[in-house]
């Protein structure tokens, strides 16, 4: 283990995360990990990573972090304005710090979650067989918490030599700032009657105040999915389930692992990590697609990982 | 014994691109819920299939669409679900200490024109079932709750509800493992602890166990 990188201020929430513990699921534990996969993959592939190696999660706002030794790192998903010793420092692409430097962020450009991935893959502790951070169990990553000042980040051997400047190319990232999700008819959709679905796929929604990464309360149209109650049922990260209120919740990594609220769409995959750089305030709109539309989105995300280059 | 045919009908929703809900029934029922514990089991052990959670009577699965599509996955859960189910073994029994001296205790009683005592009496009667454990971690839908106990939920949940709360509402009761929000009606506390954070799986309660509360003085 290299102790690579020193807290000095840890942001507004930074987390240890990786792909999460979707085994344990089952005994209720939410499955956790990344909240943009595709953002948390890439920062690995660059530094030359296993893809499911622990990243920084870092929301809304950036950590100040001295390096302590020599290190290969990169910064993807959200553009907080990173800068090493003051200088603007490249986002999707690998970069070198030498001991001393400092990694700063400014101001939030776009998104809500930067990664940061460091070549070996940041060491955390792991839970259920995953580092991720679970904040309410306490438990995974640092101590099952957050960052704070004084931390010190040590990462694994890495795998191969350190490579500078990989990157993936701008047309293959996502585009966060378009706000249009895709979703899939789901279980209950056709609880809602025409005037619900008309409100549903109208919008827009704001994300409220209240959404985490347990999931997103949408404020907007109310929908009405009427119905016998519902026996609980196994939940997945992006269902959209409607409560007795009508105020839409979007689920994320950290869901509720069983409900019973009727559940009208759910994300395509490819939407989950534009849903994951949403902040408190951002409108979305619903946009219905087709389960082969959704598969030939998710695959176009994948094969965009492959071209990972330097 | 000659292999029987069943007739549970299934009906298998997708859940996005890469899950599905096969939904066995909408009744709260042993049996339905032991054909999904042994449907999720079976579905398991396919390559094809990432995840599959029992519900009260569902199967929530987790597929790589790169090995199977929706129409072969949920022809292949529908094969499934009309093999005869595994005798219901019992489960593990756990006897649960409470003290019946919930917040809600007498609003119930007098919700179900019944005495507190009453409530207590009844509440403590069944062997009840888990019959999912889900929703947070430890937490176990228990059941069935007699009719005589049977309310809605609150109609507005509370914002904490502290660990070891044992609750009903409808047709179910439980313990709330950790601190959290909740809508359900507060009629005592437990010390025993469902939520292991240090053990695996960490809960107490696994699907299919049986349980028995009985009543302690503070």
């Amino acid at each position: 283990m290299n102790d690579v990188l020193r807290v000095v201020q840890p942001g507004l929430l930074t987390t240890i995360q990786d792909i999460g513990r979707p085994h344990s699921v089952a005994s209720g534990v939410p499955p956790g990990g990344a909240m943009d996969r595709f953002a948390h993959t890439a920062a690995n592939l660059i530094v030359g990573n296993d893809r499911g190696a622990a990243t920084l999660e870092c929301t809304l706002t950036g950590p100040h972090l001295i390096a302590e030794s020599a290190c290969l790192l990169a910064i993807t998903g959200a553009d907080f304005e990173p800068r090493v010793n003051g200088v603007a420092a490249p986002t999707w692409t690998g970069i070198f710090l030498s001991r001393g430097d400092h990694l700063t962020f400014g101001g939030r450009r776009n998104g809500a979650r930067a990664y940061v991935a460091v070549a070996g893959g940041i060491a955390g502790e792991r839970w259920l067989g995953s580092m991720s951070t679970n904040l309410m169990c306490a438990r995974g990553g640092m101590h099952g918490r957050a960052l704070v000042a004084g931390d010190m980040i040590s990462t694994g051997e890495p795998s191969g030599p350190a490579v500078e400047g990989q990157t993936v190319a701008d047309r293959l990232r996502p585009r966060y700032a378009d706000g249009t999700l895709h979703v899939i008819a789901g279980p209950h959709f056709s609880r809602l009657d025409g005037e619900s679905r008309q409100a549903l796929f109208g919008g827009p929604f704001t994300l409220s105040h209240d959404s985490n990464r347990m999931g997103y309360r949408l404020e907007g149209p109310r929908l009405d999915a009427p119905g016998d109650e519902l026996l609980s049922f196994g939940l997945v990260a992006g269902a959209v389930q409607v409560p007795a209120g009508g105020q839409p919740i979007l689920l994320m990594a950290d869901h509720q692992t069983a409900g019973g609220y009727p559940v009208v769409v759910v994300l395509a995959t490819a939407s989950m990590p534009v849903a994951a750089q949403l902040a408190p305030g951002d409108e979305i709109r619903f946009a219905e697609t087709s389960i082969e539309t959704a598969l030939e989105l998710r695959a176009a995300q994948r094969e965009a990982l492959t071209l990972v280059t330097s | 014994m000659p292999p029987q045919r069943s007739t549970v009908r299934v009906r298998v929703h997708p859940l996005g691109d890469v899950a599905v809900l096969a939904v066995l029934g909408t009744r709260l029922d042993t049996a339905l819920n032991t054909r999904a514990i042994a449907l999720a089991a079976a579905l398991k052990k396919r390559r094809d299939v990432r995840q599959a959670v029992a519900g009260h009577a569902s199967v929530m699965v987790q597929f790589d669409p790169d090995q199977i599509t929706h129409e072969a996955l949920a022809a292949a859960i529908k094969r499934l679900a009309t093999k005869r189910p595994p005798m219901d073994e019992p489960g593990r029994l756990h006897r649960i200490p409470v003290v019946y001296d919930g917040p809600d205790l007498d609003a119930v009683a007098a919700q179900l024109g019944l005495s507190a005592q009453q409530v207590i009496e009844i509440h403590g009667r069944p062997i009840y079932r888990a019959f999912l454990v889900g929703f947070v971690p430890g937490w176990a839908y228990l059941g069935p709750l007699p009719d005589e106990l049977a309310l809605p939920r609150r109609p507005a949940p509370r914002t904490q509800v502290p660990a070891g709360s044992v609750a009903i509402a409808g047709h179910q009761t439980g313990v709330y493992p950790l601190a959290s929000p909740g809508g359900w009606h507060l009629i005592g506390r437990t010390s025993v602890r469902l939520f292991l954070p240090d053990s695996d799986p960490p809960s107490l309660f696994r699907s299919g166990d049986r349980v028995k509360f009985f009543s302690v003085r503070d």
